[in-house]
């Protein structure tokens, strides 16, 4: 059913990764991206895969379920390897009309597609042990202090708080909007592209109706609780940095330093 | 054109792990021009009846008669479910989308792929029916409307797809005392006028037995009693059970101690004076 | 009796753009509310009632005369965000007033917009759940919860602001007899723990819980007073076309057929004593 949909990707567990501040996280997802750049052998990407490897096996986020997040980008990844291994110039090594194979291009899109599955399963790590909304906390905090310079981070964050409150409230609408047009007789499933745009419409006034009247209402609610933007807003849940987050950070710190000086002396 | 709905299943999510049994073994009959009420606690699997009787829904097991056509067969289009079966949702009012009322309560008829002088002829003949003024609601936006008249422009928007069978979920939701009983009597201006059946799925004890020929209850997507409203409501142990309650007056005549099932206030009257003795 | 709410001649026009002609949604209001007291306003769809209740904690402002809650005039920007602590709000959609998808934090929104402590926070919030009985859902996500335990978190979150006044605006409206008697329910106990409690509403059975009844038509107040008082008046109830409690409409029909109960009866267990004390006098 609808309902049932999960939101982001979480993994619910409780495990030590998930344990960390989101702070920590965000960082290091961060961190771990920028290392991925650094990194120009493969010697640098066989340390950035086993330092993955362990993150997942500490979090126990299944292999299975994150595999499953990356079949989406699938296409991305092998049209980025085909791309590198037509067009790289180089040393050919095999050649078919004007499609031809190098040496280098080889190198360069086995590179680059080890380079994309390691930066997706990474950043997926992210938000697969980390709640969207600790997330939101978590970024508001982290983006605090351009505040200062008029960032809108509160703003931001808020924002994501409701459409992730909001989204399957607006699924189930769409839901129920659609079967009750089938009941009028729309039919959502055949003709060209043009007819089923067009019968898309009894669906879309009507949501747009839903989310405009839902918005009403929420800024009516939110101002009744006396909203009034971030600013003298305390939290429920303070963010507090623990051992163990600093703990991490450091490890963070030292895998960033081993990066570095690996690929500046291999 | 009587309904036969015989052991109908559904399993939502089946062989999940948030598999659910939403229908089971439901068998009802209920003939040609009668108004059969549901009931039945949120969650008991009213709507996912309704969506079968609407052809919305296809069943795990069971068949859906509906005169001599099974509807749950592979081979029935819907466009033949819909000529045979209306459906009008829970606030169908969040349904309109058209620039006028007449566009909107063509919709449904412009689907059917009638000819456009029969689209207009059943278009005025449905907002007749839910007694609103053609001439001066045609041209209105729907959106413009209030919330009782929304509601009956949604409601002819299924009616002008002249259904045999006419259902509908919840119509007074929601609605002030006036406006509730506005739509209940439109309700019963329909049966009278066109004679077909109509299923009325309801919270509100009252309505149900006052309008209802048969009534079907529900629970834990099970139909557990079935009968005329005398005879349903006189168990209000089982009612109860099943976290539903008798129709106030009915209550109150109980608690009194008047032995018959007592369903409207008229009764009311004379059974209490019987009562008194007077 | 201390008063909490103070209506001086409230009128409110809705503005319908430019060349339209504003609607006047309250003509001339005005009335006291007592501290502790549990008052219903009905009125059929459109007599202002929703507009009254906006009205009653600085939604909306008037277009002229007055509203006062705990002294602090509503027209007066600077005390909003006072008036709006003290008289909480309630509304009728129980979907569209959640602002987070974790119970518990829901709750905690409206004490973070008040600048409360953390740990203080934890503990109204803790304690609201408690109230409406939904602690062990605190941290589920809203939309997966019934009707009834929305509403019941939605009340929960004005609780936890602490406010004096409680303003229901049709809470019941969009839900199943079983959520409607749970909201019931918690609305007398905040009210029987001294809560001042306004209840919007088109139920009469609802209404007759309170010790005020104000009915509103067409934007102006038609009858004020304790609901075995106003009921007597079926007539002019009816005459706007709203409806009495079961009770006093049984105890109207028994009279129009001779039979001799008291007028304006709407408790059930009341009926039921004149009926049988009836049955043994023959």
């Amino acid at each position: 059913m609808i309902r049932d949909i999960t939101l982001g990707q979480y993994y619910p567990a409780d495990s030590p990764i998930h344990r960390l501040d989101p702070r920590v996280k965000i960082t290091a997802t961060l961190l771990f991206i920028i290392e991925l750049f650094i990194v120009d052998n493969f010697i640098g990407f066989a340390i950035c895969a086993a330092v993955l490897g362990i993150v997942i096996a500490v979090s126990t986020v299944p292999l299975k379920f994150i595999m499953r997040g990356m079949k989406p980008i699938l296409f991305i990844l092998f049209f980025t390897f085909a791309l590198n291994i037509f067009m790289v110039k180089g040393e050919v090594i095999w050649e078919l009309g004007f499609l031809h194979i190098t040496k280098e291009g080889i190198k360069i899109a086995v590179f680059m597609a080890v380079r994309l599955v390691l930066l997706i399963t990474g950043s997926s790590m992210l938000t697969l042990t980390t709640k969207p909304l600790n997330l939101t906390d978590g970024m508001e905090r982290m983006l605090s202090p351009f505040a200062k310079l008029g960032f809108p981070a509160h703003e931001i964050a808020m924002m994501m708080t409701i459409a992730l409150r909001f989204i399957p409230t607006l699924l189930e609408e769409t839901d129920k909007i659609m079967k009750a047009q089938q009941a009028r007789g729309a039919d959502f499933e055949s003709g060209n592209i043009i007819r089923r745009a067009k019968a898309l419409i009894p669906v879309l006034v009507p949501l747009f109706v839903s989310a405009f009247r839902i918005a009403q209402d929420l800024a009516m609610a939110m101002e009744a609780r006396c909203y009034r933007g971030g600013s003298g807003r305390t939290r429920l849940h303070e963010m507090k940095l623990r051992g163990r987050d600093f703990a991490a950070f450091l490890l963070e710190a030292a895998f960033l330093a081993l990066i570095i000086l690996e690929a500046r002396y291999f | 054109m009587p309904i036969k709905v015989s052991k109908l299943t559904h399993i939502y999510d089946e062989g999940m792990p948030t598999e659910q049994v939403a229908l089971e073994d439901v068998s009802f009959t209920v003939e040609d021009g009668e108004i059969l009420g549901i009931i039945g606690h949120t969650g008991s699997g009213k709507s996912t009846l309704l969506q079968h009787l609407d052809g919305l829904l296809k069943p795990n097991s069971g068949s859906i008669l509906i005169g001599d056509v099974d509807i749950t067969k592979p081979g029935v289009s819907l466009v033949d479910i819909r000529k045979r079966v209306g459906l009008v949702f829970q606030y169908p009012e969040y349904q309109l989308f058209e620039e006028t009322v007449e566009k909107d309560v063509a919709y449904g008829p412009g689907n059917l792929g009638l000819s456009q002088e029969e689209i207009s002829e059943r278009v005025r003949e449905a907002i007749t029916l839910v007694g609103l003024d053609f001439d001066t609601v045609k041209d209105r936006s729907p959106f413009e409307l209030s919330g009782g008249q929304k509601r009956a422009v949604a409601i002819a928007g299924v009616i002008a797809m002249r259904p045999q069978v006419l259902i509908l979920d919840e119509p007074t939701a929601g609605l002030d005392p006036k406006t509730h009983d506005d739509i209940l009597n439109m309700i019963r201006t329909i049966h009278q006028r066109t004679g077909n059946m109509i299923i009325l799925v309801s919270h509100n004890m009252g309505d149900i037995a006052e309008i209802a020929d048969k009534v079907l209850v529900m629970d834990t997507g099970k139909a557990i009693a079935y009968g005329t409203p005398i005879e349903i409501f006189s168990k209000g142990e089982k009612l109860r059970e099943v976290g539903l309650d008798l129709p106030p007056v009915t209550e109150f005549c109980r608690k009194l101690g008047i032995p018959e099932t007592v369903l409207t206030v008229d009764q009311a009257v004379q059974k209490i004076k019987e009562f008194i003795g007077a | 009796m201390d008063k909490v709410i103070t209506v001086e001649d409230l009128t409110f026009e809705y503005n319908r753009g430019e060349n339209a002609e504003p609607v006047k949604a309250l003509d001339g209001v005005s009335f006291e509310i007592d501290k502790g007291s549990f008052t219903a306003i009905i009125g059929k769809n459109g007599s202002g009632k929703s507009t009254l209740a906006k009205n009653l904690n600085g939604l909306l402002i008037p277009t002229s005369g007055s509203v006062f809650v705990e002294g602090y005039d509503t027209k007066d920007d600077e005390a909003i965000w006072e008036i709006r602590q003290r008289a909480g709000m309630v509304f009728q959609n129980p979907d569209n007033q959640l602002v987070s998808s974790i119970v518990e934090d829901d709750v905690a929104f409206g004490p973070e917009n008040l600048g409360v402590d953390p740990a203080e926070i934890r503990r109204r919030v803790d304690k609201a759940l408690e109230d409406v009985n939904m602690g062990e859902y605190k941290m589920k996500a809203p939309h997966l919860l019934s009707g009834g335990q929305k509403q019941r978190i939605a009340i929960a979150g004005v609780v936890a602001m602490r406010p004096e006044i409680i303003i229901f605006d049709e809470p019941t409206a969009m839900l199943d007899p079983k959520g409607r008697k749970e909201i019931m329910a918690i609305i007398k106990e905040l009210h029987g723990e001294g809560k001042t409690v306004i209840l919007i509403t088109h139920f009469m059975e609802e209404a007759i819980e309170a010790d005020r009844v104000i009915i509103l038509n067409a934007g102006k107040i038609l009858l004020d007073g304790a609901p075995e008082e106003i009921f007597k008046r079926v007539d002019e109830i009816r005459e706007v076309n709203l409806e009495v409690p079961m009770m006093t409409d049984l105890g109207d029909r028994l009279i129009a057929a001779g039979i001799d109960v008291p007028k304006g009866i709407i408790r059930e267990e009341d009926m039921v004593e004149a009926i049988c004390r009836l049955k043994s006098q023959n």
